[in-house]
């Protein structure tokens, strides 16, 4: 029997329904389908007669009376597909003017014309599996490679590490005998610094309090108008900014009251008075040429706004800056600009200029200052050797991390660590940094977009280091973190071959390494289990 | 697709900072964004009015009665301005009102290109005259019009009852049109003269920051309408509300007026994106339609007396901006009467192709030709059928319709081809907005022809729309239409082939940066104003576009064009879907009082966003979603760009298979839905029915919309709440049977039936009495189950009676039309035989399917059944008697699908 049925009319053979149609070529069911006996439905559930089998009208729950016909809704086609791979269809696509088979078999009625492609196909397949072998063949070459070195760096990494861990103790007992040295020199040097500040201290009251007697003398020289020796009542009247209830004047009682109850004093008595208004007292020289003293804060707030604007670039970093929705700029915008006003630090006072202050303090003596040059030294020795355990204790973390991250069963992807690759498309330079981050970034202007930090391998679970999932990247307007995920397949180079979007804040990287290229079969192998037939 | 606001990333920069402010991030509409009726100066003034004596009094001295109408002088005894009353007797029982300035300072718009012709008239006759009105004789049935003079009133009669009444609470009010005063002087003399005042708003108003110039200064209209009798009003869609429409006392009016309303919420009556002025009361006793032909802004008024003691009344009243009252009265008496009676005045729903009633699977965006191949090879993959791909804005090269993407798109033949090569289909979105560039041919031409809309001030008008500033062309304009229509030659949109439709969206239009997101008031459509037309754009859009995907086939092919915004009429031209819903279960809800409530007023092509439009649904939802869908007439899926993607088999193989199912269920029964929408097209019978059209004396029926029935056979009742562990369906008629179609178990009529669902479920009944004919056999898209043979399914009513009926044509071109090329078969069971007949004997059609079993349900064991063909012979059939489900299958009749035959049973 044929199933090349082309030629026959194909509406009288429906009319008729009498044409039967071939028996499945399936070789393990074939014998179920013996002409002439009745057929059982291969699940058992009924028998019919044979001229029942392919007649275009499903009579068994399986499908299995009609292996060529399109009549059962659950059936499957054989397509043997000699050259190429034999494979099953559903009924469904059976003289759906479709052509699924490569040999054309499924189409045998419907009026559409179909090309034999198998032997093509099987060709293609063919050569397309020994370029695939002989990648994977090399593959797994450089792979051993990398175990090789992944297994060299580990225990380099290992040695390392246990060096650090050798030097750490060293460095510790270092800070640890410096803080002493330091303490010690400090107390000393603390000491001589207090005792040189008092005798500073007690030195500007001195000066101060010599000062404002030369300012009362001036004073009082200035209010003793009529220079009778005496400053009356009518003479203080003139200085409003004296007036104790603040109401605009000074009347004779609250003039009579800043004197102490006098009508007039003298030189001496005014040494009292003078307490009571040094305060408010306004000079008449200064008052005459009253220029308001420039305001000394504008310079400093023009000053405290470029240190935003600053601050704005530095502590931004490109997360911020990248953001690809223009909406979420402008949100961020508005919050960093509310941050910023929390972070400005309060408008720093201006550093004390007052007259009293303009004597500066005198230079330590040549005793504070030596204690004071030995205390900095221990200072700055222990600082360093602190620096260095620091340094030490990062290293240390550094290689911790990285002998701790799971780079396969063979670390074969510890080459990978600490390496970015790049592809570039037509719109964005998209950059891999396995085991760390995934970034794209457009090429004509503009700040990069984090798609992903690295989260965990994510292949199924008889292939997890198939996959790497990178997640928690940056938000997406009304929808989720940008995440990416990364298809791991067998090739000689490392590269990025392809980058898309399917789902919006959704990447799908694909990257080839030698690290997941499997052991070859032997080409022939290969080459013998899709060529039966 | 798509809302006026997405991912911002997509728009200019200046855009972003007027969204910013759009933008609370909450996911409920803005109504700051939109007008309320306080809002709007001439509702404000309308509602202001209150029922009571109108000022209007019929000048009988001035009627006139011709072979086709009647006139009359209305006038207005407060300010003296007369109005002219035109009455109509139209054929098929309707009555036909309108009322227009006797003498306008210039003409008010009348709406055009909505009816289908000018309405036959039949002779109105007077039957007695006196000095306090008319009476006229509406021929049948003792059918009385009567005009009553002082005040002027018309009440509609049929014997001693009152149908219903025209201003009888005095609402109606004709703001005649004026010339402007320019002085506080000659106003003052104005007012003391005509008794009216200047109010805000009449001569110019604002909304938000947008200032509407009305050179024509107040306009509006309006009538009341009361319907004695009458407790349920339904129609005048769109609304996102129940289908039958509420009370208004006390909130605003529902709302006409096409508006691209980002993220709607439901249960409301605030205006959305299409717009129909179409109203049915129904009863026990009588349906009746009122059709007010206005394209302005338009306000609707229910009241009712439902509760009280006395005889339930419900008033209406409509208002509109501009323009003149011209309504159709439709007498009815039954629902079916009603909907032939518009049919005749709008036409019918477009016969679609059939595979526009399969699946269809859209997103914004599928992103390249890679995707779509991806998308088209999964289903495939995961065995479900479907037949259209579609693609939104970002296929286009930078917004310009007509182009596609260079690095996306670069072979869109290749990609058409593809899609052909499995007999499926794609639509690509062209919308009415038109990037202002000049190096895009589209502008250019439309520019330099002066088609598009322009401005207060003469100059093109300009919006903000998805491709950033953009002119809206002057749909309006015949000669633009024309032009429209010829850029969809294969020649002049590169990249097209006949398997690629089109689907216009925005075309409200919507207009990012205009007042309620729409159009300018004043911009201007030739001579008229925006305002007088404004409901009428999206219908035009249409039809320019189908009448261009017509022209591209010479006229042969049926064109499919998918449309957000109407009007009536649209249904002419294609299909319409709700908009721009949401993944949640109320919007699940809505779509089926929505899609019901378009049936109603002719549109019968509407689905709803299967899955939902913004945000993401739970996998459950999507299920349910997609089994609704798969009943809805529209069914198809579509998500919002910043939503994770949902192709069916995203979410784990059981879901899949539901999916599966669901949609397989579709195409098994794509027979009937052709079937359904050739009466439409034929009759303008609806596709979804609510239960009162084919059950008008069951009051329980009456306010029903979480079931609905397809045609008079099918009974839906979706699965619509999360978690369901059953649902109360609602089985409608006394002494009838309902089958259930998966289970084949019989339920009695007028009952309700609790029915316990499991995520699998879909309720849905067989009425008994019909026949309906499945393909059993679904392939991965209706082309290729072209020949597939048919399943009959015959539902015996318990006098052991059916019938049916089967349309076949070629399903894609008007060969059914202009050379009579189908099949259209009535098959009957009485007397235990089955028979199929010839309903269109003038008619020639050959098809290669034949009938490979008849299921019949409410059967009992035959001892045999003959298959009798003309030629004479005769054949036994073998069959399966199921006793427990009294189910008998008849094995393989093998006759074909177009022959007469008849199976007896003995």
């Amino acid at each position: 029997m044929d199933f090349n049925l082309a030629g026959v009319h194909w509406l009288s053979d429906l009319l008729l329904c009498t044409q039967p149609l071939p028996v499945p070529t399936i070789p393990t069911e074939r014998q179920f389908y013996e002409e002439n006996k009745p057929f059982t439905c291969l699940d058992g559930s009924s028998t019919i007669p044979f001229d029942r089998v392919n007649d275009d009208y499903c009579d068994c729950r399986d499908g299995s009376d009609e292996p060529g016909t399109a009549a059962c809704p659950n059936g499957s086609f054989h397509c043997t597909n000699a050259g190429f791979r034999p494979t099953f269809i559903p009924s469904s696509r059976i003289n759906d003017g479709i052509c699924d088979c490569c040999d054309t078999t499924d189409e045998y009625n419907s009026g559409a014309t179909c090309q034999n492609t198998c032997r093509e196909m099987g060709r293609k397949e063919r050569e397309s599996l020994q370029i695939m072998a002989e990648i994977t063949k090399e593959g797994f070459l450089l792979k051993q490679q990398l175990i090789h070195e992944a297994k060299r760096g580990q225990e380099d990494k290992q040695g390392k590490l246990t060096e650090l861990q050798g030097s750490k103790k060293g460095l510790e007992e270092k800070v640890e005998a410096l803080r002493t040295v330091k303490e010690t020199a400090e107390d000393p040097e603390k000491e001589a610094k207090e005792r040189h500040l008092k005798a500073w201290e007690e030195q500007k009251e001195l000066i101060r309090m010599e000062k404002d007697k030369t300012r009362m003398a001036e004073a009082f020289l200035e209010l003793d108008d009529d220079a009778d020796g005496y400053v009356s009542v009518a003479e203080l009247q003139s200085h409003l900014e004296l007036d104790p209830d603040s109401d605009g004047s000074l009347s004779e009682t609250e003039t009579q009251g800043l004197l102490g109850g006098a009508d007039k004093v003298d030189t001496s008595t005014f040494e009292t008075v003078w307490s009571g208004i040094k305060d408010k007292y306004l000079s008449e020289v200064s008052q005459g040429q009253s220029e308001p003293p420039a305001p000394v804060e504008t310079p400093q707030e023009e000053e405290s706004r470029d240190f935003v604007s600053d601050h704005d670039s530095d502590h931004y970093p490109e997360d911020y800056a990248g953001e690809e929705d223009v909406e979420d700029d402008e949100e961020d915008d508005h919050e960093e600009e509310e941050e910023e006003e929390e972070k400005v630090p309060p408008t720093v006072q201006t550093p004390e200029k007052r007259e009293d202050d303009e004597v500066s303090m005198p230079p330590y003596d040549t005793e504070t200052q030596s204690l004071i040059d030995a205390a900095q030294k221990a200072r700055d020795d222990f600082d360093e050797a602190e620096r260095a355990l620091r340094e030490v204790d990062d290293q240390m973390k550094n290689l911790e991390k990285e002998i701790g991250f799971d780079f396969g069963p063979s670390a074969e992807f510890a080459y990978l660590y600490s390496q970015c690759y790049e592809l570039s498309t037509s719109e964005y330079i998209y950059r891999l940094c396995p085991f760390n981050r995934v970034s794209q970034k457009p090429k004509f202007g503009g700040s990069e977009t984090n798609l992903g930090l690295w989260g965990q391998w994510a292949g199924p679970e008889d292939n997890l280091y198939s996959v790497m999932k990178y997640d928690h990247g940056q938000g997406c307007w009304q929808g989720p973190n940008r995440s990416t995920t990364v298809k791991l397949t067998c090739g000689k180079e490392t590269v990025v071959t392809s980058t898309s979007e399917p789902s919006r804040c959704e990447y799908l990287m694909e990257f080839t390494t030698p690290a997941v290229c499997q052991e070859p079969a032997s080409l022939d192998e290969v080459l013998h289990g899709h060529t039966e037939l | 697709m798509a809302a006026f606001v997405v991912s911002p990333l997509k728009m200019g920069p200046l855009l972003v900072l007027w969204l910013a402010g759009c933008l609370s991030g909450t996911w409920a509409v803005d109504r700051g964004n939109f007008k309320t009726c306080d809002q709007s100066a001439f509702c404000k003034r309308q509602r202001a009015l209150k029922p009571g004596q109108s000022p209007y009094r019929a000048l009988l001295e001035t009627l006139e009665l011709t072979n086709t109408k009647l006139t009359l002088q209305l006038i207005n005894d407060n300010n003296k301005v007369r109005l002219l009353l035109e009455l109509y007797r139209l054929q098929g029982n309707m009555t036909r009102v309108k009322i227009n300035e006797l003498k306008p300072l210039k003409p008010r718009f009348e709406v055009p290109d909505v009816l289908i012709n000018d309405p036959p008239t039949e002779p109105l006759s007077l039957l007695s005259r006196d000095e306090n009105g008319v009476v006229l004789s509406l021929g049948a049935d003792s059918q009385r019009l009567i005009v009553s003079a002082k005040p002027f009133r018309l009440d509609i009669m049929e014997g001693r009852e009152v149908l219903l009444s025209l201003n009888s609470r005095g609402l109606l009010a004709f703001e005649h049109l004026r010339i402007r005063k320019d002085t506080q002087a000659s106003q003052q003399f104005e007012i003391a003269k005509e008794d009216e005042k200047v109010e805000d708003g009449m001569w110019e108003e604002t909304f938000k920051s947008h200032t509407d110039s009305k050179p024509n200064g107040p306009s509006s209209i309006s009538l009341d309408f009361s319907l004695p009798g009458v407790e349920n009003v339904y129609g005048i869609p769109e609304h996102a509300d129940s289908l039958k429409l509420k009370a208004t006392d006390g909130g605003d009016p529902y709302r006409l007026f096409n508006l691209d309303v980002f993220q709607y919420e439901v249960f409301n009556p605030m205006a959305l994106y299409g717009a129909i002025p179409v109203m049915l009361s129904h009863s026990a006793q009588r349906t009746m339609g009122i059709f007010w032909l206005n394209a302005a802004e338009t306000w609707v008024d229910i009241s009712s007396n439902t509760g009280s003691s006395e005889t339930p009344q419900t008033d209406v009243r409509w208002i509109s901006e501009s323009g003149i009252i011209d309504v159709f009265i439709m007498l009815g008496p039954t629902p079916t009467d009603v909907f032939s009676q518009y049919a005749s005045l709008t036409g019918t729903q477009a016969f679609p192709p059939l595979s526009a009633l399969a699946y269809h699977q859209c997103r914004w965006n599928y992103n390249d030709q890679e995707d779509v191949a991806a998308v088209d090879q999964g289903f495939d993959d995961h065995d479900i059928p479907y037949d259209f791909i579609w693609l939104d804005i970002e296929h286009t090269d930078g917004k310009r319709y007509f182009t596609w993407d260079p690095h996306k798109f670069p072979q869109p033949k290749d990609m058409l081809q593809g899609l052909l090569d499995k007999r499926r289909k794609m639509v690509t979105i062209v919308d009415p907005h038109i990037k202002v560039d000049s190096s895009y041919k589209i502008h250019n031409e439309i520019r330099s022809k002066g088609f598009y809309v322009k401005s207060k001030d003469g100059g093109d008008y300009e919006g903000w729309c998805w491709p950033g500033n953009s002119g809206y062309p002057d749909f309006t304009n015949p000669e633009m239409r024309a032009w429209w229509a010829s850029m969809f030659a294969y020649d002049q949109y590169e990249g097209s082939m006949e398997n690629m439709y089109t689907w216009n969206d925005m075309n409200e239009p919507s207009v990012f940066n205009g007042p309620e997101v729409t159009m300018h008031k004043d911009a201007l459509h030739g001579n008229w104003e925006n305002r007088d037309l404004h409901n009428l754009y999206g219908l035009y859009v249409q039809r320019a576009t189908a009448e261009g995907l017509i022209e591209r086939s010479g006229g042969v092919e049926r064109p499919f064009v998918l449309a957000r915004a109407f009007f009536a009429g649209s249904q002419r031209y294609g299909a319409v879907w709700t908009g721009d819903n949401a993944a949640e279960w109320e919007h699940l809800k809505i779509s089926i009082p929505m899609c019901l409530s378009l049936g109603l007023v002719g549109v019968s092509f509407c689905g709803a966003d299967v899955g939902g439009f913004f945000k993401s649904p739970s996998t459950e939802l999507l299920v349910r979603w997609y089994q609704t869908g798969a009943y809805q007439p529209f069914f198809r899926a579509h998500a919002h760009l910043d939503t994770p993607r949902r192709e069916p088999w995203l979410f784990g193989p059981e879901n899949t298979a539901l999916i599966r199912e669901a949609v397989r269920q579709r195409y098994a029964l794509l027979p009937y839905w052709y079937q359904l929408f050739y009466h439409a097209h034929h009759s303008g019978q609806p596709v979804m029915r609510p239960l009162w059209v084919e059950y008008p004396q069951d009051t329980a029926t009456f306010s029903m919309d979480d079931q609905f029935l397809l045609g008079r056979d099918l009974l839906v009742h979706p699965v619509t709440e999360e978690g369901a562990r059953g649902v109360t369906a609602y089985l409608p008629g006394k002494g009838e049977v309902w089958f259930d179609v998966h289970t084949f178990q019989k339920h009695n009529g007028a009952q309700n039936l609790y029915i316990p669902v499991t995520i699998s479920s879909i309720p849905v009944f067989q009425r008994g009495g019909s026949i309906i004919s499945r393909k059993a056999r679904v392939r991965r898209s209706s082309s290729c189950m072209e020949h597939d043979p048919y399943t009959l399914f015959v539902a015996l009513s318990p006098k052991r009676f059916a019938q049916g009926e089967l349309y076949i044509d070629d399903g894609h071109t008007f060969n059914f039309d202009k050379q009579k090329q189908f099949i259209h078969r009535r098959f009957s069971f009485a007397n235990n035989a089955l028979s199929s007949r010839n309903l269109a004997p003038g008619s020639q059609f050959t098809t290669f399917s034949w009938v490979e079993k008849i299921v019949i349900l409410g059967a009992s064991k035959p001892s045999k059944a003959t298959l009798k063909t003309p030629d004479g012979k005769e054949s036994q059939l073998e069959f399966e008697f199921d006793a427990s489900m009294s189910v008998l299958t008849l094995r393989k009749p093998g006759v074909n699908a177009g022959l007469d035959w008849t199976v007896v049973l003995q």
